[in-house]
């Protein structure tokens, strides 16, 4: 099968005084039509620049420095403006962090779904609203004809949550991007939130990109994890090899700096949760194997500034 | 941490907590929010007591009542077998060495503008020290405990990473010696590798300083990790309570098993059986207040129907009404 998008050695730069610095490094992965990839890594790791860069949205003076971009064989980085935005929103969809601040509070939630219809498929007004009413059932928002009325405040934040994905997947697009989706939600609608994304995607057909800082969403979700660490895809395998045999240092000290369920069954007192740092600082010579430096030398501007390898 | 004699040292006796809330903006009709309603605990010394449940279940308002920053309604707190409710509540010099709270996001409980040695000698000069070098000791002591270095107390809070802060917020917590602490979320705003050392060290400070923990928390990974008992609140009431082990590996409330089966489990790759297990419910005994099925949540605003803890294992209780209804368990 052809994959759906591949990114090959995207690099993401920042204009410094010592000319461009790389965050985002030599970052290429490719997701199948339909398939559910995750990226994990934490705050800072450049996952979330990485999904941002593929639809063009980075704010200055970010930018992609170098790299390819093939969505279905186009490179998105040739597209002109215009291009780019029809495909937005239509092709590739993005979910934010928090519904809130994504949603425009000024505009009903109706409005805003069938903005994409009127939009993107040419509709008009009347029927994009007819439109909207059933994408917002389908996205199991109780009594949906009145609930297109309703602006975001409205609203609770697992409601305005579906509200971000009806808009999302409006336009059937051929992928994904959900960005921390259920980050700000509780954890019972969390659950809720994941599996509705899940199904509706699956039986769409829709690529996700899924990005979490939680290895548990990621493991629930997706076929296929990519490890990011200081800009750096540092593994990239099936979910199922990465969780029952991490190869990378990191991705290692990812998993046992994690408290899980079930860990204190059957052992003797509670164990220590492994200390990234340490292990990091302690394994000088493997790290240089796997391009893997140690973290108080990446947070220091001074040490890094040199660029990319 | 079973074996216990005389009091428990904090007593949490049928607490309530109601709010009052404005009805609409034109009947001015007042309504009452029955946000703790009836919660009975007790903390031993040493242990580490997790209360669970989701946002609104009335978790942190039962630690604000500790704190004594939220007057209960009624019910009784006792330390040490002493009230510290109402009349016999004791001053906020004496309170503050009972209990002291660390706070969800370190990045808004520092004042951002007072050093971080300003913030750690105020308590103290408050409560009586005032040789400069006896609280210069005793704040290069503090810090080294929680692993930063004496020369950071110079610095202020912008200078420190999320982590950093968070050790800054359980140095002031630990200043004044206190021999409860209350941890609000104290690691759900902290990156993944980041919480690991957090936990690694307040599992640490509770074994040097024989501390006593009443943390508070959603996440049931860290849950698990660091309790020795956990309670789990749904809607103002306990609905189990119990040893660890017990919750985890025998959940018995439909809530927490659904609390339970909702976490997104890492492990679920690797071993798919683990969680269906959890997810299965063994004929649900009647008169739970938790419907799974139903849409319609309890009703914040009347006082529940009277239901009572009942114990199925040892130290494990379970909510359900009293009626013998002859099914179920």
């Amino acid at each position: 099968m052809t994959p759906l998008l591949e990114l090959k050695g995207l690099h993401v730069g920042i204009p410094s005084r010592r000319g461009n610095m790389d965050i985002v490094r030599d970052v290429s992965f490719s997701i199948l039509p339909g398939e559910a990839f995750g990226l994990v890594g934490e705050s800072g790791s450049g996952k979330s620049l990485t999904a941002l860069s593929l639809i063009r949205l980075l704010k200055k003076p970010l930018s992609v420095t170098g790299g390819e971009i093939l969505f279905k064989d186009d490179d998105l980085r040739a597209l002109s403006d215009r291009a780019m935005r029809g495909l937005r929103g239509d092709r590739i969809a993005m979910i934010f962090q928090e519904p809130m601040t994504a949603l425009n509070p000024l505009k009903t939630v109706g409005r805003q779904i069938a903005e994409m219809f009127v939009l993107h498929q040419g509709k008009s007004w009347a029927e994009a609203s007819e439109l909207a009413i059933s994408a917002l059932a389908e996205v199991q928002v109780p009594a949906p004809e009145e609930r297109v009325r309703a602006y975001p405040f409205q609203m609770s934040g697992s409601m305005r949550q579906r509200v971000m994905i009806a808009i999302a997947l409006a336009c059937d697009p051929d992928l994904l991007i959900a960005d921390e989706p259920t980050t700000a939600l509780d954890v019972t609608v969390q659950d809720e939130v994941l599996k509705l994304i899940a199904e509706l995607c699956r039986a769409r057909g829709t690529a996700v990109l899924l990005i979490s800082h939680d290895l548990g969403v990621i493991a629930n979700m997706c076929q296929r994890v990519g490890v990011m660490y200081s800009g750096r895809l540092v593994e990239e395998r099936d979910t199922y090899d990465v969780f029952a045999d991490p190869q990378h240092p990191y991705t290692r000290g990812l998993l046992g700096a994690l408290p899980r369920l079930g860990s204190r069954h059957g052992a003797a007192g509670r164990q220590r949760l492994v200390d990234i740092d340490s292990l990091i600082t302690d394994r000088d010579s493997l790290l240089q194997e796997f391009c893997f430096e140690p973290r108080h030398a990446i947070r220091d501007p001074r040490v890094r500034a040199g660029g990319a390898a | 941490m079973m074996a216990e004699c005389g009091p428990p040292l904090l007593e949490i006796r049928d607490l309530h907590v109601h709010f009052p809330v404005g009805g609409s903006f034109l009947s001015r009709k007042k309504r009452t929010l029955h946000a703790v309603a009836g919660v009975n605990l007790s903390l031993a010394r040493g242990e580490c007591l997790s209360i669970v449940g989701e946002s609104g279940c009335g978790k942190s308002t039962t630690a604000l009542a500790v704190m004594g920053l939220q007057e209960p309604t009624s019910g009784d707190i006792l330390f040490e077998g002493r009230s510290i409710t109402r009349e016999n509540a004791p001053g906020r010099m004496d309170r503050a060495r009972i209990a002291q709270m660390v706070f969800q996001d370190p990045y808004a409980s520092l004042n951002p503008r007072q050093t971080v040695y300003a913030s750690l000698a105020a308590p103290l000069r408050l409560h009586g020290t005032t040789a400069r070098s006896e609280i210069d000791d005793r704040i290069a002591d503090i810090l080294r405990k929680v692993d930063l270095r004496p020369e950071h107390a110079q610095r202020y809070p912008h200078e420190f990473s999320g982590g950093q802060r968070q050790r800054i917020g359980i140095a002031r917590a630990l200043v004044l010696n206190p021999q409860i602490l209350m941890l609000d979320e104290p690691v759900s705003a902290l990156d993944v590798s980041v919480r690991a050392q957090i936990i690694n060290l307040l599992l640490d400070l509770q074994e040097d300083l024989s501390l006593s923990f009443v943390m508070i928390s959603h996440d049931l990974g860290v849950v698990e990790h660091m309790s020795d008992r956990v309670a789990v609140m749904y809607f103002g009431q306990i609905v189990e309570v119990g040893p660890w082990d017990a919750i985890f590996a025998n959940p018995t409330h439909p809530y927490t098993r659904k609390l339970i089966a909702t976490i997104p489990d890492p492990d679920a790759v690797l071993h798919p059986d683990r969680t269906k297990a959890v997810g299965r419910q063994v004929n649900p005994p009647a008169g739970y207040r938790f419907h799974p099925e139903t849409v319609d949540r309890p009703d914040v605003y009347a006082a529940p129907a009277p239901s009572e803890l009942v114990g199925i294992a040892p130290g494990h209780q379970i909510r359900c009404q009293p009626v013998a209804s002859g099914s179920g368990r």
